[in-house]
């Protein structure tokens, strides 16, 4: 397939894997942020062709996995009032609360339905007048346009019953908190979409203030490996900078449209991260103007306590301090048909991109 | 008989016997049936019989390539024949939902009856219900079906005797049912033709057996695609198997939708796909004659038995990396036959 096999060609592969072992004489560990690039690292078995010396961890890029219990509960809450539409990502419906997940409401009778695009939430909101229609908003900025860009359609249409729950997240507060919290890595594999979205200014200082290169990355075979290769001649050359590989894609002023968009929609507040806690302005909130469109804010609804599960590391595993076979619950108790952690729910996860490739 | 079915078409009474009559009858013909009686009575010339049943309850009915009909028909033909076994009989149970289109019925029907006759097997049997609407979604069926077996083949549905060296065949591209059903539901706006691969395989089957070859496994790569049987046989028969995925064809259209959407070609049902295990000195001669039946043009040998990593298939992929092919967790695509 066109646009697909060039990436995923083998002696490319080959080539670029050559490349990297004839450089590569010391131990590195590189951190791919986006869960994404987790997936496809897995998937076409790239841990197998590199040197040993090369580690790859995998970052807090997978929204499901940073994305808190309390959420889930909040969501399973308005899954249970009668006159709620749930409409999410399919990502989503997995996920254990602390008590219960939307896919368990769902065999309960609660209306939730899996989305491709807001847009389709949207339509439903138009097609159910007499229901609440509920976005559950996950993501970093590669869907937060998007989630605004139903806010602002559902304004313009003057569409009263639909509502954002948002839980959208921006990445560079956690790469910085990262580095802060003593994770030692020689470089970032930086993800390819949300910097489509952001350009790759956002990571101008992380060389400057940590001494450590990124590299954004196309999601293919030969991208991934072509971006290991510029990360590992930053070390050989010990100069560290702010590299696109992903070029066909990516813009350093990314795409400026988007951002009007959501900087029309969303403010930043404090938000709670799975492993980092609370990181100060890396959350996106409804905004004033659209809280007519603001789950929060216009749907109130009782949710119960959260209860956090005891012995999951996603915490530390989202921060590249431990693997997931470093779990005890990995494979044991935990498991991709019996999830106790979110890392273990979503495909973006690394414990189940481990566990459904190397387990 | 009007346009609609109507409770009174499951009632028993007139109605009932008007749709046996005009409707199955008609497409089904054969003296087994006609005699009407509580159960067919069936004579075989063996004492070893294959028997298996299936339900179908696709969404939609009628799809590119196919429809409900055509599936429960293939879909019992192939898992006789799977088995090594001649499919002889099949019966046909309709759940029908009340105000359901006579002449949508008729098509599917009728499809039901050509597809049989293709396969050289008789509806011997059947039984029609209809439920109020709202209480099942159009049309339900469910096929049953037997098959007699030649003795020397009842090891093909164990896989027992398969060893390391051993050869995996299938008869062509994956994933065709699964995304036609998906590109028939207009799914995320797709405007593409994706024809299923539904068809029946026991003539193809027979040819192999026919050449004296060592078959020793066969089964249909349905739901949960050909990762779901690969698991299910090394878990089983505690074997290792490696897939080269460069081998495995997937036609652009399903790769296309597959990558735009998130799903894995090696997950996606197939409604005409085998996955045979042969001896490696009888691999290239089986696939000469499966590529000479029409469902079988693009056979392929697409992995092996090997005598390590005992209990998992592993992936060898179309870089050269490797990593191992896992079940499923949950429902990837529901209702998809």
């Amino acid at each position: 397939m066109q646009y697909i096999d060039e990436y995923r060609n083998k002696e490319l592969a080959n080539r670029l894997i050559e490349k990297i072992s004839s450089l590569t004489s010391k131990e590195m560990f590189f951190m791919e942020v986006c869960g994404g690039h987790t997936w496809a690292i897995q998937k076409f078995g790239i841990p197998s062709l590199l040197p040993e010396k090369i580690k790859l961890l995998s970052g807090p890029g997978c929204p499901v996995c940073v994305t808190s219990k309390k959420f889930i509960d909040q969501a399973v809450a308005y899954s249970r009032l009668n006159d709620v539409i749930i409409t999410t990502y399919g990502d989503l419906i997995r996920v254990p609360g602390s008590t219960s997940s939307l896919n368990e409401e769902k065999s309960n009778g609660a209306d939730i339905r899996i989305v491709y695009s807001i847009l389709e939430a949207l339509q439903i909101a138009k097609d159910n007048p007499s229901k609440k229609i509920v976005f559950l908003g996950i993501g970093f900025e590669t869907t937060a346009p998007g989630s605004a860009a139903g806010i602002i359609n559902a304004a313009k249409e003057k569409v009263t019953n639909f509502f954002l729950f948002s839980s959208h997240k921006i990445m560079p507060p956690a790469l910085a908190a990262l580095i802060d919290e003593g994770v030692t890595i020689n470089g970032y594999i930086a993800p390819g979409h949300v910097s489509t979205i952001t350009g790759s200014h956002i990571y101008d200082d992380i060389p400057e203030k940590y001494g450590v290169g990124c590299v954004v990355s196309g999601f293919e075979p030969v991208d991934i490996l072509q971006s290991i290769y510029m990360l590992v001649k930053q070390v050989y050359d010990n100069k560290f900078k702010v590299e696109i590989q992903y070029k066909r894609v990516v813009k350093p002023e990314g795409n400026v449209k988007a951002q009007k968009i959501m900087n029309e929609v969303f403010s930043f507040r404090d938000d709670w991260w799975r492993g980092f806690g609370i990181l100060k302005n890396s959350g996106l909130g409804v905004n004033e103007r659209y809280h007519d469109f603001d789950a929060e804010r216009m749907i109130p609804v009782d949710v119960e306590e959260t209860i956090e599960e005891k012995g999951c590391i996603c915490g530390e595993i989202l921060k590249g301090l431990k693997t997931p076979g470093q779990c005890k619950l990995f494979a044991t108790v935990c498991t991709s048909a019996t999830p106790v952690g979110a890392c273990m729910v979503s495909h973006e996860g690394a414990c189940n991109a481990y566990y459904r490739f190397n387990k | 008989m009007g346009n609609n079915i109507l409770l009174g078409h499951g009632s028993g009474g007139k109605l009932s016997h008007k749709l046996i009559k005009e409707l199955f009858f008609t497409y089904f013909d054969n003296p087994i049936l006609k005699l009407q009686t509580d159960s067919a009575l069936l004579t075989l010339e063996r004492s070893t019989i294959a028997f298996t049943t299936d339900s179908y309850v696709v969404d939609p009915l009628f799809f590119s390539g196919g429809n409900i009909g055509k599936l429960a028909v293939c879909g019992t033909i192939n898992d006789i024949a799977v088995s090594g076994a001649i499919p002889q009989y099949i019966s046909a149970s309709f759940i029908i939902e009340e105000g359901f289109s006579l002449k949508e019925l008729e098509r599917i029907v009728s499809s039901m009856a050509h597809e049989a006759k293709k396969a050289g097997v008789l509806i011997v049997t059947g039984d029609t219900k209809v439920v109020n609407k709202g209480q099942c979604d159009k049309l339900f069926i469910n096929t049953s079906g037997i098959g007699i077996l030649d003795d020397k083949y009842k090891s093909i549905s164990t896989g027992e005797t398969i060893q390391a060296g051993d050869k995996i065949i299938i008869n062509g591209s994956i994933g065709d049912h699964g995304m036609s059903i998906m590109a028939a539901r207009n799914f995320g706006n797709f405007k593409t033709e994706i024809k299923t691969d539904c068809a029946s395989l026991n003539h193809m089957i027979k040819e192999i057996l026919d050449t004296k070859c060592l078959v020793k496994f066969m089964r249909d790569a349905t739901r949960g695609g050909i990762a779901t049987i690969l698991c299910e046989l090394t878990e089983s028969k505690n074997i290792g198997i490696e897939i080269d995925e460069s081998t495995v064809a997937v036609n652009e259209n399903v790769c296309g939708m597959c990558e735009l959407l998130g799903f894995d070609p090696f997950y996606i049902a197939n409604e005409g796909k085998i996955i045979l295990i042969a001896s490696a000195k009888d691999a290239d001669r089986i696939v000469d004659v499966m590529r000479r039946n029409e469902f079988g043009r693009t056979s392929a040998i697409i992995g092996e038995v090997v005598n390590n990593h005992h209990g998992k298939a592993v992936l060898k992929t179309g870089i050269g990396g490797k990593r191992i092919i896992d079940m499923l967790a949950d429902e990837q695509l529901p209702r998809i036959c």
